[in-house]
Parts: C-alpha cells; sequence; structure tokens
C-alpha cells in the first residue's frame, strides 16, 4: 500500500495516470503477498465500492440517447456511448488504468499490455485500450487476476529497461517509473544481459536514449498522425526491436517537441534541458504563449529567476495538448541579449546606462518639441493589450493619432471584428469539410491552426486548396495558383475548385494576415468576400471566412484601434515610440527623428534608437493577449524581470507623468477598466465573442488587384520575435532543419 | 541463499567476460556476437554499394511482375504488395536489398520509405546486406538445436572460412541462421537461397537430415554448379518418413466396421 501511496507522491498533477483523486483505488493496489493469498485479497475489496466521479478529462457525449449502452466497472453500473472502449469506460467511472501505449489523440496500438482488465465471462484479461466495451460487459480491475498480469507486464518491461533513473530527465515525471512503484517488485528474475540500443540524432530538440524505450511506438504514432512527418518506426522485430528512421535523418517537423511529452520514458527527452534540472525543484507558473497569434497556453517551469522549460496545458479549444517548437524551446531567448538598464545614446554614437528619471526626462522634453503629427508609435507583436491601450492614451493626449501595431498594414478594417479574426475558431476548423487557404501557409504561420487542419483531413478527407507561393503543407492539398489571378477565376466562378467549394458543407476559407501588407490587400479581401458569398461560407449557423493573423498582439491591437491616421506617417515622423517593434522598415525614417525604443531585447531596432527603456517580456507580466479567434487570455509572471525593467504599460504611465500628460491609472486593473471602456471582449478572458456584425454590412471596395504573386509572411519558422531571434536553440533549428531550397 | 546469489553473480561475470573477449576484433563482428539476432543492424550505414544515391529500377522483366503482382491487391491497398516487392527487389539484386531499392518499393507502393524500413527489418529473409550467391541458412531452432544445428554451422562457418553473415572472398557462399522453417521432423536442416541466376531461375531448397560431412559435401557440389538432391539427405528415408521404410500401416487399412443393415 505503501508504494501506491507514493507512487501518487510521486506522480505530479500533471502525470497522466495515476493520479485518481480518489485513494481508495490505490488502496486495492498491494504487492504481491496478497495474490498468493486469495483470500485476503476477497476480503480487501470491499463489497459495496463508493460511487466515483469521472477522471478529468474523460468527457462523454451521447450523440443520441439510444448510443448509451450499460457496463459495470467493479461492480459500479455506468452509461457510456456506444464504441467506447473498455479503458475510456473505465475512465467515465472514475478508475484509471496503468498504460503505456494508449494515447487518447493517438491511434490504438494495444502493443504495451499494461492495461488488462479482467472481464468476466472472458478467459483471459484483455487489454482494455483495445477492447471496445459491450452492452453488459462487466469489467474488473482490482482483482488479483488484473494485478497479476499487471505485474508480469511490469517485470517483462523492467527485462530490458536501464536502471539509470538517477541520470536520467525523466526521473520524477516517467509514467514507467510511477507505475512499477505500484506494479513493480523490487527483484528481478531475469539475468541475462540487458539489451542496448544505439542512440539515434533526432536534431537539435530531441535527445535520444533508445536503451529505455519500451516500444509503446507512441512517437511513431504521433509522427505519423499529427505532426505529419513520416520519418519515424519501428525497426525490427522481437528483442531487437527499436525506433529510428533506418537511414540517417533529423526529424523536420515544427511539432517534434511534443514527442518529449508524450514518450512515457525517458527515451526522448529535451535536449536543451538535459542535465538542467530536476522537474520537482520547478515551480510551474500556467499562463499564454506569445510567440505566435494562436496563443497556446503553456506551463513555464522556472527555477529561481530562469526559465528552465515550457510545457503545454491542455485546452480543447486552442492547442489540444500539443505546442510548436518555437513554442517549447524559444525559452533560452529570454535570458540572452536583455536590456536591463535605461540607455541613452550619446552624441559618440554608444549608449550610455542612465537613471529612469533622467531618461523619462530626455523623452519627455525631446516629445513636446515634435508636432504632434509628427508623433508616431508602433507596438510590437509580443505587446500586451495593457500596454498598448497605455501607449494609444498616451500619444493621443499628445495630439498624435499615428499608432498601430506591427504586422497590421496600413490601413486595416478594425472597425469590424470579423474581418480580422478567425471566426470558425480554431476547434471549430475540423467542422470544415473544404478549406481554402490564401497567401497564408498555416504550418510555419501557426503550427497549431495547421495541425487542427491535418486532423480535420485525416478524419473527415474534408479538401485542401491553397493559392499561393509553392510550400510543403504535411497534409494532401491542391495547389490552385500563386496569385491573386486564381483568386479571381475563383470569384468569377470560371475555376474548378468552385464546384468543391458549392459541393461543401462547411466551407472554410483563411487568409493569410500577410495579405495586410500588399497595397491592394482591399482588392483581395473584396475577391475573396465574393469567393465567400459565392460559395455560401458566411451564414447564420456557419462563419468559414477567416483571418489568420501571425503574432500575438495584432488581434487586440485592432480591437483597440490601433490603426494608423495616414498612410505615411513613418516618412514624416520625428519622434518615433517604438514598443518593442522590430519588424517595422525603418529605413524610410528621416534622418533627424527621435527614436524610443521600449522593449526587452536588443534586437532590430536597437540600432536605430535614441534612448532605450527596459521592458519585461511576457514571461514577467500580467498581461492580456488575444489570440487569432479573438479569444482574450492572460499570461502570468513566472519570473522576476530582468535588471531595472519595468512592464510596459508602467513605463508608458511614467513617462506621460513627466510630459504633464498624466495617464488616469495607476494599477493593471485601471488598465483594464480603460480598456473595458474600449473593447470590453478583451476583458471576457477565455471567451469567443460571436461576431456580431456581418461582412454585408462592409463597404464595397472596388480597388485593382496587382497580379504579384503571394509571398511568404513567416521566411524562416525559428526566429520571427526578438526572442526567438536571440534564442540560441532557435538558432540551431534554422541551421539544421529549415529546409534550404 | 547468498551462496546461489554468489554462484548467480559468478556466471553472470564469466558470460560478460565471454561476450567481451568475442567482441574485440572488429565492430561488425560485436554486433552479431553481442545481439543473438539471425538479422543485422536495424539500422543503415552508408556504404559505397549501398547508400540512398545509388540508384536502383526493377528490369523491365520484373517491372512487368510487379504490375502482376500490384493487380492482386485493391488499387486503394497497394501497400499491400511491400513483401512480394521486396522479395522481386532482392531476387533482383543478387539476394540482398539496398536502401534505394526499398525507396524504389516505397515509391510503388506509395507510402513513406520508413514504413518499407520497417517490414525490411522485420523479416528476417530479408538480407539489407550483401550475401553470397548462394546464402545458407542454419535453422536454430530448439529441435534442429538438439539434433546438432551448432554443429552444423560451426562446420560450415570453418569450411567456407567466414563468420556468421559474412561473405566468401569469391562471393559465391554467405551463412546465415534462420528460425523453425517448419521441417523439424527431419531436423536438422539447412536452406539454400540461390540467387546466382537472378530472379528467373531463383530457387530456395530445403536440405534436410544433414550430417557436418553432409553438408559439406553439399556445399562442394553447388560450388561445382550441381544440384544436389533436395530434401531429407538421409539415404534412409523417404520424404519425412521413417528410417528404413514405414513400420506400420504396412498394408492396406482395415476399413470401418459396418452394421449389416439385412440382418437387423
Ligand atoms: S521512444 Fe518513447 S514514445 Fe517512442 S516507442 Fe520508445 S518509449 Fe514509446
Ligand atoms: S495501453 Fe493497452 S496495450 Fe498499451
Ligand atoms: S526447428 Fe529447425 S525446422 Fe523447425
Amino acid at each position: 500500500m505503501g508504494f501506491g501511496l507514493r507512487a501518487i507522491q510521486a506522480s505530479r498533477s500533471s502525470s497522466r495516470v495515476l493520479s485518481s483523486p480518489n485513494p481508495s483505488y490505490f488502496r486495492s493496489i498491494s504487492s504481491t503477498p496478497d495474490l498468493q493469498n486469495p483470500e485476503s485479497a476477497a476480503a480487501a475489496s470491499s463489497p459495496e465500492p463508493p460511487p466515483r466521479n469521472p477522471l478529468a478529462g474523460a468527457r462523454v457525449h451521447f450523440r443520441s440517447p439510444e448510443d448509451a449502452i450499460e457496463v459495470s466497472v467493479d461492480g459500479f453500473p455506468i452509461k457510456i456511448p456506444k464504441g467506447f472502449t473498455v479503458l475510456q469506460a473505465c475512465e467515465v467511472a472514475g478508475v484509471d488504468i496503468p498504460r503505456f501505449c494508449y494515447h487518447s489523440r493517438l491511434s490504438i496500438a494495444g502493443n504495451c499490455r499494461m492495461c488488462l482488465v479482467e472481464v468476466e465471462k472472458s478467459p483471459k484479461p484483455v487489454a482494455s485500450c483495445a477492447m471496445p466495451a459491450l452492452p453488459g460487459m462487466k469489467i474488473k480491475t482490482n482483482t488479483p487476476i488484473a494485478k497479476k498480469a499487471r505485474e508480469g507486464v511490469m517485470e517483462f518491461l523492467l527485462m530490458n529497461h536501464p536502471l539509470d533513473c538517477p541520470i536520467c530527465d525523466q526521473g520524477g515525471e516517467c509514467d514507467l517509473q510511477d507505475q512499477s512503484m505500484a506494479f513493480g517488485s523490487d527483484r528481478g528474475r531475469f539475468t541475462e544481459m540487458k539489451r542496448s540500443v544505439v542512440d539515434k540524432n533526432l536534431g537539435p530538440l530531441v535527445k535520444t536514449v533508445m536503451t529505455r524505450c519500451i516500444q509503446c511506438t507512441r512517437c511513431v504514432r504521433f509522427a505519423t498522425e499529427v505532426a505529419g512527418v513520416q520519418d519515424l518506426g519501428m525497426l525490427g522485430r522481437g528483442s531487437g526491436e527499436e525506433i529510428g528512421t533506418y537511414v540517417e535523418k533529423l526529424m523536420t517537423s515544427e511539432l517534434s517537441g511534443n514527442v518529449i511529452d508524450i514518450c512515457p520514458v525517458g527515451a526522448l527527452t529535451s535536449k536543451p534541458f538535459a542535465f538542467k534540472a530536476r522537474n520537482w525543484e520547478l515551480k510551474g507558473t500556467e499562463t499564454i504563449d506569445v510567440s505566435d497569434a494562436v496563443g497556446s497556453n503553456i506551463r513555464i517551469d522556472s527555477r529561481g529567476p530562469e526559465v528552465m522549460r515550457i510545457l503545454p496545458r491542455l485546452n480543447e479549444d486552442i492547442n489540444e495538448e500539443w505546442i510548436s517548437d518555437k513554442t517549447r524551446f524559444f525559452y533560452d531567448g529570454l535570458k540572452r541579449q536583455r536590456l536591463n538598464d535605461p540607455m541613452i545614446r550619446g552624441p559618440d554614437g554608444r549608449f550610455k546606462a542612465v537613471s529612469w528619471r533622467d531618461a523619462l526626462a530626455v523623452v519627455a522634453e525631446v516629445a513636446h518639441q515634435v508636432n504632434p503629427e509628427e508623433m508616431v508609435g508602433i507596438a510590437g507583436q509580443l505587446s500586451d493589450a495593457e500596454s498598448m491601450m497605455a501607449l494609444k492614451d498616451f500619444l493621443n493626449k499628445m495630439g498624435s493619432n499615428n499608432v498601430w501595431c506591427e504586422g497590421n498594414g496600413m490601413h486595416p478594417q478594425a472597425d469590424l471584428r470579423p474581418s480580422f479574426i478567425l471566426n470558425t475558431n480554431i476547434a471549430g476548423l475540423e467542422k470544415a469539410d473544404a478549406f481554402l487557404l490564401v497567401g497564408t501557409q498555416p504550418r510555419v504561420e501557426a503550427p497549431m491552426v495547421n495541425a487542427r487542419i491535418r486532423k480535420t483531413v485525416l478524419a473527415t478527407h474534408a479538401k485542401v486548396a491553397y493559392i499561393g507561393p509553392p510550400t510543403d503543407h504535411n497534409y494532401e492539398h491542391e495547389h490552385l495558383g500563386i496569385g491573386p489571378q486564381t483568386l479571381l477565376e475563383i470569384a468569377e466562378g470560371r475555376h474548378p475548385f468552385c464546384s468543391t467549394l458549392l459541393a461543401a458543407k462547411n466551407p472554410a476559407i483563411i487568409i493569410g494576415a500577410g495579405i495586410w501588407e500588399r497595397k491592394d490587400k482591399d482588392g483581395i479581401f473584396s475577391a475573396v468576400e465574393t469567393i465567400a458569398k459565392l460559395g455560401k461560407v458566411v451564414r447564420p449557423d456557419w462563419n468559414g471566412l477567416n483571418v489568420l493573423l501571425l503574432n500575438a498582439a495584432q488581434a487586440a491591437a485592432l480591437d483597440l484601434g490601433l490603426v494608423p491616421e495616414s498612410a505615411n506617417s513613418i516618412e514624416s515622423a520625428k519622434f518615433l515610440y517604438l514598443m518593442g517593434a522590430d519588424d517595422v522598415n525603418l529605413e524610410k525614417l528621416p534622418g533627424d527623428a527621435f527614436v524610443v525604443y521600449q522593449g526587452h531585447h536588443g534586437d532590430r531596432s536597437i540600432y536605430r534608437a535614441n534612448v532605450i527603456f527596459p521592458a519585461s517580456a511576457f514571461s514577467e507580466k500580467e498581461g492580456t493577449y488575444e489570440n487569432t479567434e479573438g479569444c482574450a487570455q492572460q499570461t502570468m509572471p513566472a519570473v522576476p524581470t530582468v535588471g531595472d525593467a519595468r512592464d510596459d504599460w508602467k513605463i508608458i504611465r511614467s513617462l506621460s507623468e513627466v510630459a504633464g500628460v498624466r495617464l488616469p491609472y495607476d494599477t493593471l486593473g485601471a488598465v483594464r477598466a480603460r480598456i473595458r471602456a474600449v473593447a470590453p471582449n478583451l476583458l471576457h478572458t477565455d471567451e469567443r465573442e460571436p461576431a456580431t456584425v456581418s461582412h454585408a454590412i462592409k463597404p464595397e471596395f472596388y480597388q485593382k488587384i496587382s497580379m504579384t504573386v503571394f509571398g511568404t509572411a513567416v521566411e524562416n519558422f525559428y526566429m520571427t520575435d526578438s526572442i526567438s531571434r536571440a534564442s540560441k536553440i532557435m538558432a540551431q533549428c534554422s541551421a539544421t532543419l529549415s529546409k534550404k531550397k | 541463499m547468498f551462496a546461489s546469489a554468489g554462484r548467480l553473480a559468478g556466471k553472470r561475470l564469466f558470460e560478460i567476460r565471454q561476450i567481451f573477449a568475442q567482441s574485440h576484433p572488429q565492430l561488425e563482428a560485436r554486433s552479431s556476437a553481442f545481439r543473438s539476432f539471425s538479422t543485422a543492424l536495424n539500422y543503415h550505414i552508408d556504404s559505397p554499394d549501398n547508400n540512398p544515391h545509388v540508384t536502383f529500377d526493377f528490369t523491365d522483366a520484373n517491372k512487368e511482375r510487379a504490375k502482376e503482382i500490384l493487380s492482386h491487391y485493391p488499387s486503394n491497398y497497394k501497400q499491400s504488395a511491400v513483401i512480394p516487392l521486396l522479395d522481386l527487389a532482392q531476387q533482383q539484386h543478387g539476394g540482398w536489398i539496398p536502401v534505394s531499392a526499398m525507396d524504389a518499393v516505397a515509391k510503388i507502393i506509395e507510402v513513406a520509405p520508413i514504413r518499407v524500413y520497417e517490414v525490411a527489418t522485420f523479416y528476417s529473409m530479408f538480407n539489407r546486406t550483401k550475401v553470397g550467391k548462394y546464402h545458407l541458412l542454419v535453422c536454430g531452432t530448439t529441435p534442429c538445436m538438439i539434433r546438432g544445428s551448432r554443429e552444423i554451422e560451426a562446420t560450415l562457418l570453418k569450411h567456407l572460412g567466414v563468420k556468421r553473415n559474412e561473405v566468401t572472398k569469391d562471393g559465391m557462399f554467405s551463412v546465415g541462421e534462420m528460425e523453425c522453417m517448419g521441417c523439424c521432423v527431419n531436423a536438422p536442416m539447412i536452406t539454400v537461397a540461390d540467387y546466382s541466376k537472378g530472379s528467373e531461375g531463383y530457387t530456395y531448397n530445403y536440405y534436410e537430415d544433414v550430417t557436418p560431412k553432409r553438408v559439406i559435401e553439399i556445399v562442394e557440389m553447388l560450388r561445382k554448379g550441381e544440384a544436389p538432391p533436395v530434401g531429407t539427405q538421409n539415404p534412409l528415408r523417404k520424404k519425412s518418413g521413417p528410417a528404413g521404410g514405414n513400420t506400420t500401416l504396412l498394408g492396406e487399412p482395415k476399413p470401418p466396421p459396418c452394421r449389416d443393415l439385412d440382418a437387423c
């Protein structure tokens, strides 16, 4: 019994198994003596098991009442939908079945045999993960037979598993370790040599120690099914079986890091995190990713002031339980090239650290010397809503309305919310049966959205058509063309794809936000809207017209109305306030313009800056981000900020005071109260507000469309923002993994 | 109890030492001695004659055969043809399948190459390294082992002067191990895969009831281009019948007793 309880303690809350809220289940797990003594085992299993709650994550949807069947788990009757497996039935009944190969998001392999349970009238224990539950089945999970079966499987698994837990990075969060606490014996009967397997090189992210592999094939199924790169396989057979690529090959997927999470043992671990920390020393902070516009839910594991690693958090509506490699591994950029003191560029062109007071005074003075029209503010792609609100308020108070967010182009249609968000929602994409991707490569722009599309394509054979430069989508698709020409053909109904579109029940059109950088974007958007009308893409019950945004700040910026007043404000700017904006083109900026850079990294714009304000990064502050579906989420500070850096909105608030236009908020709550007046939806976190205005009321544009072909919005997936550009891991990835064409 | 543990540890140490003693000469040898698998490595190492850039193409005749093989399967289950196609490639390519041949097969059946690698590594009958024109496979499973297969293998290896899975200098012979080939009643047995005549004249013959002396004779006959008689090598036996002729069922068996219905 002690083993069972210790196993619970050892398995951290995130552990996928053995974290039942109900300790009574564990009471029945015991070491062998009970087995040899049937009477005591019978006495231990109490006659009336207490009712249980479904395990976390187990959801039951009955499509229709006839679909329900009744089975009994440990004498406790439950109703489950037809088609559930025995293991799922047990989950609904609140019984956690130990497992290695089963993973709810992957196909069923049934090869580890750890999930054996007893089923009445079945001569042998059955593998519950692969056995469909039948009406009236009597499943027993805590009988001596089930326990003995699991102990036997465990003994076989440990036969070839090295005893290197003390030097294994998975230690403390290893399924094999946890389950062997419950079912393992303290000694083995196996006296032969353990086998050894050559380690494979899967690239700079995933470290392999293949001798530890227990052949569950989760990684193979993940690579094949979710990531869509058929590189991994199970080679050989019998005890010579090993996971590998056969030929020397790196795993070139933007989701490869997830195999680290799904590997139940320490065979696949994180290379950058190797030997850096033990997981029980880490403090977990549940927060939001900002590396793209998806807003994946993550947990930042930190030790002291250092971010040690980033893990995904389950969110069925956004990232399920995966995250992209950039999200997972760009954290080392948070430690490099940080700005930690306010600095002023001296006459000799070198930066000198100064106090906040001096820096603010200098900026305030300059700000008062220029004409209000010559003041421009640009928010960077990692900015949170609060600081963008402050930036806009500040510049407005100074008399300028030239404030926007990079990536949003010059004249975004910020008034119509449905025209800049992913109206279908990420989870909603699964209902679509035809996709038209216009100038977007979701695989590099938003890997999690791409994973959804791939999931849909695999599950329902949805058709995907793509217009844009040739790229490597990891699902079957039809490449219709490379430029607006094709778009016009479809809009005029002359293209063969029109029939697919008309035949589709739920068509979805996804337009890349990269198109906003084009001069003819309004023309293109109206062409797409014509197509949408043609294909009945927007209906009361289905809104399939989507924009896929590129970065974390875009949606909130548009919601807050960060839209520039004039198209060529940069050309005439005398005072430029860059709030973390590194991807704006400053070439046209007049030479005598005064540039303030407020941000956390010494990135591109620093070369032009006159004054630097150090700010905190997303891992160090509380801020609101709106993802591409228009769903607001908040980050939480995981680590203290570096040096003298401050939160963005606080810096602007102090500057406003020094400049004599004091902003009326002193706390985050007060900033949010101000946001409530502008864009209340930003405060409704985790909610998706359905579009209230339809596209129809939008003014028609008759802009000429130029025939320039669509470009790629993201050239290098691994380096898109100031954090990932500072990251060494991301640099390694782009050196070894990005395809050189 | 301690004594037994001590004995165990001692035995174990001895085994380990033995393994290392064998394993030193070269890496290749280690992998075959250390891991007692009948097949070679489960991953590919590029060599001049075996790397993804060597071109492999089916001959015209075999292209026809490949088409014929594919026609056995529904067009949406092309991947079912993976084993026959690999076999064809192996016959064409002198008894072994280079990576490029696996890639070629993957292309024909429209799957990712790794899916073909998985199959090719699973079946020990697919050779992924060079073999001789005559690939001799000694059965190593229990019945044959009891009847002396280890001795047979040792004799062959000594006679040919090679190690297991190594090819003789003249490229004629190689010796491998196989698991039970269903011929236990005539154990011990070897099988000879004859790749000397390409995929047209390819044969795969069982030689049963072999003795160390007889296997050498068989090898020498093969070397001379003769075809030793297949089946049991024991002159006293016929097929799998008992030595010296049948001992039971000598006459016509009696018909089943039948009631005399008329008598009732
Ligand atoms: S490497 Fe890990 S995930 Fe892959 S089969 Fe082995 S144990 Fe399973
Ligand atoms: S979990 Fe059922 S066999 Fe692996
Ligand atoms: S054991 Fe050798 S053929 Fe069966």
